[in-house]
C-alpha cells in the first residue's frame, strides 16, 4: 500500500504545488518495516522498503503497526485522525531535523493520510 | 448576485489594559442578555461568526465577541515591536473583567473556548459573582506541551503555514470544508508568536489542576461542552474537570473538533441552544 503514495502524492497537483521548495529524504518506520521516501521539488520520486544497511534520511516518523492502520482507516477515531494526535499520544515518535517536518506539516499530513481509504479526507 | 449584510457590527474601544493605552476590536449582534465569547490561542472573535449570525442565539442574547489585544483587528500596544508576547492567568483574568465593565455588562454570561475555556475556570473559580453562567468549550485543567513550541515562532518555519497545519487535526472529521478552512485561515493570520505567547498560558501559567475542584456552581452555574475530535483538551480530561466540581453540566459533542462554534456553528447550536434556554429560566 505504502508504494502507491508516489502517484497518490503526485496526482494531486496542488499539494505538489505547495510543496515545491520540498525536497528530502524522510525515513517512515511502521512497526519492524522501514521505509525510504525520496522528495523531489514536492514530487515523491521513490518510495523504498528496508530492510536498509544506513539508511540516510532527514528525519523520521515511527509508529507501530496498529496506530498507522488506524490512522489510514477511512474514518480514523478520535487520536487516530492526525500526525499530531498520534504524537500527543506519544505513540508517533518525530525524530531528526524536524525543521523540515514542521516547515512543510501541511505536506506532510496530506501526503500520508493519502494513504487512507479512497474518499476520505485529511 | 445582490450584496447583504450581516447583523454584526464591529467598533473600535480604547481603554487601559494592565497600565497601558489599548485598542480593541469588538464585535456584537443581538438584543437581551449578554453573551460574553473568548476566542481560542492564536486566532480572534471571527469563530463566532456562526452565533452571531443564528437569530435563534441573537433573539435573546447580545453577543459580544472581543478580539485580545495581539489578535485579530486588535492592535498591539505601543512598544510591542521590543517585547515577546505572553500570556498570563492575571492578564487574561484582568482584561475580560475591565471589558465586561467597560461595555457596562451586567453579568453577562461569559463562553470561552481552549484558552477560552480554561480562563472560564478561572473565572468560575475566582469571579462567579460577576457572571450569570459560565461555559466551557474545550475546558480542561491543563495540557502537556506535545510539540516544540518554539515551531510556531523562528525565521525559518513560516508563521501562518505552520499554525494552521499544526491545528487542522483538531477540527472534526464531519465539519464543512468552508468552514475548516475559514477556521484554519484565521490560524494562518495571527501576528508573529501570538499563538505561541498564548499557549504559554495554556500550557504552563494557566495550569488550574490544584484548585479547579474549589469550583462552587451555586455560586454561579458551570456547563462544559468539549467536541470527541479534540485532542489537545480530550473529552477525558472534560469529563475528569466535570467530576470534580459538583454540580457542573458536561456534555462530549460527538464528532466535533477542538473549535466547534467556527469549525461546526450548526452541529454545535444543537448542543448550545439547551444550555443557552437552560440559563434563561434561571
Amino acid at each position: 500500500m505504502i508504494e502507491t503514495l508516489r502517484e497518490r502524492v503526485n496526482g494531486d497537483e496542488g499539494l505538489v504545488r505547495r510543496g515545491r521548495y520540498l525536497t528530502t529524504t524522510f525515513l517512515l518506520e511502521v512497526g519492524q518495516t522501514c521505509w525510504l521516501i525520496q522528495i523531489f521539488e514536492g514530487r515523491i520520486v521513490s518510495v523504498a522498503s528496508g530492510p536498509f544497511v544506513m539508511p540516510s534520511s532527514s528525519f523520521a516518523l515511527r509508529a507501530p503497526e496498529e496506530e498507522w492502520k488506524k490512522f489510514w482507516s477511512a474514518r480514523p477515531p478520535p487520536g487516530s485522525n492526525d500526525l499530531l494526535a498520534l504524537v500527543k499520544r506519544r505513540v508517533l515518535k518525530a525524530e531528526g531535523n524536524l525543521q523540515v517536518f514542521m516547515s512543510h506539516l501541511r505536506y506532510f499530513k496530506e501526503a500520508l493520510a493519502k494513504l487512507r481509504a479512497q474518499g476520505a479526507t485529511a | 448576485m445582490s450584496a447583504r449584510f450581516e447583523p454584526i457590527t464591529g467598533r473600535y474601544m480604547h481603554l487601559d489594559l494592565f497600565g497601558r493605552p489599548h485598542r480593541v476590536y469588538v464585535e456584537e449582534a443581538g438584543e437581551g442578555t449578554p453573551l460574553l465569547c473568548l476566542h481560542t490561542a492564536g486566532s480572534d472573535g471571527r469563530q463566532y461568526r456562526g452565533l452571531m449570525n443564528d437569530a435563534r442565539v441573537t433573539a435573546k442574547h447580545r453577543v459580544i465577541a472581543f478580539d485580545m489585544p495581539w489578535h485579530g483587528k486588535s492592535s498591539p500596544p505601543a512598544g510591542w515591536h521590543e517585547e515577546e508576547y505572553q500570556l498570563t492567568s492575571a492578564q487574561y483574568t484582568t482584561m475580560i473583567l475591565e471589558i465586561a465593565a467597560a461595555l457596562e455588562l451586567d453579568r453577562p454570561i461569559v463562553m470561552g473556548c481552549s484558552i477560552g475555556g480554561r480562563i472560564a475556570l478561572h473565572l468560575a473559580l475566582e469571579h462567579p459573582e460577576r457572571f450569570r453562567a459560565i461555559i466551557g468549550l474545550q475546558a480542561g485543567a491543563h495540557v502537556d506541551p506535545y510539540y516544540d513550541l518554539n515551531f510556531l515562532h523562528r525565521p525559518d518555519v513560516h508563521g501562518g503555514e505552520v499554525c494552521g497545519a499544526i491545528v487542522s487535526g483538531l477540527v472534526g472529521p464531519d465539519a464543512p470544508e468552508k468552514e475548516r478552512w475559514e477556521t484554519l485561515w484565521h490560524y494562518m493570520q495571527g501576528g508573529p508568536g501570538i499563538f505561541k505567547g498564548d499557549l504559554y498560558f495554556y500550557k504552563l501559567d494557566g495550569d488550574i489542576r490544584g484548585r479547579v475542584a474549589e469550583i462552587d456552581t451555586r455560586r454561579c452555574p458551570l456547563f462544559l461542552l468539549s467536541g470527541e475530535y479534540d485532542y489537545s483538551c480530550t473529552p477525558e480530561e472534560t469529563l475528569a474537570v466535570a467530576k470534580s466540581i459538583p454540580g457542573s453540566e458536561v456534555t462530549i459533542m460527538k464528532g466535533l473538533g477542538h473549535f466547534p462554534m467556527s469549525e461546526d456553528p450548526q452541529a454545535f447550536l444543537t448542543h448550545l441552544l439547551p444550555v443557552l434556554e437552560k440559563i434563561g429560566r434561571g
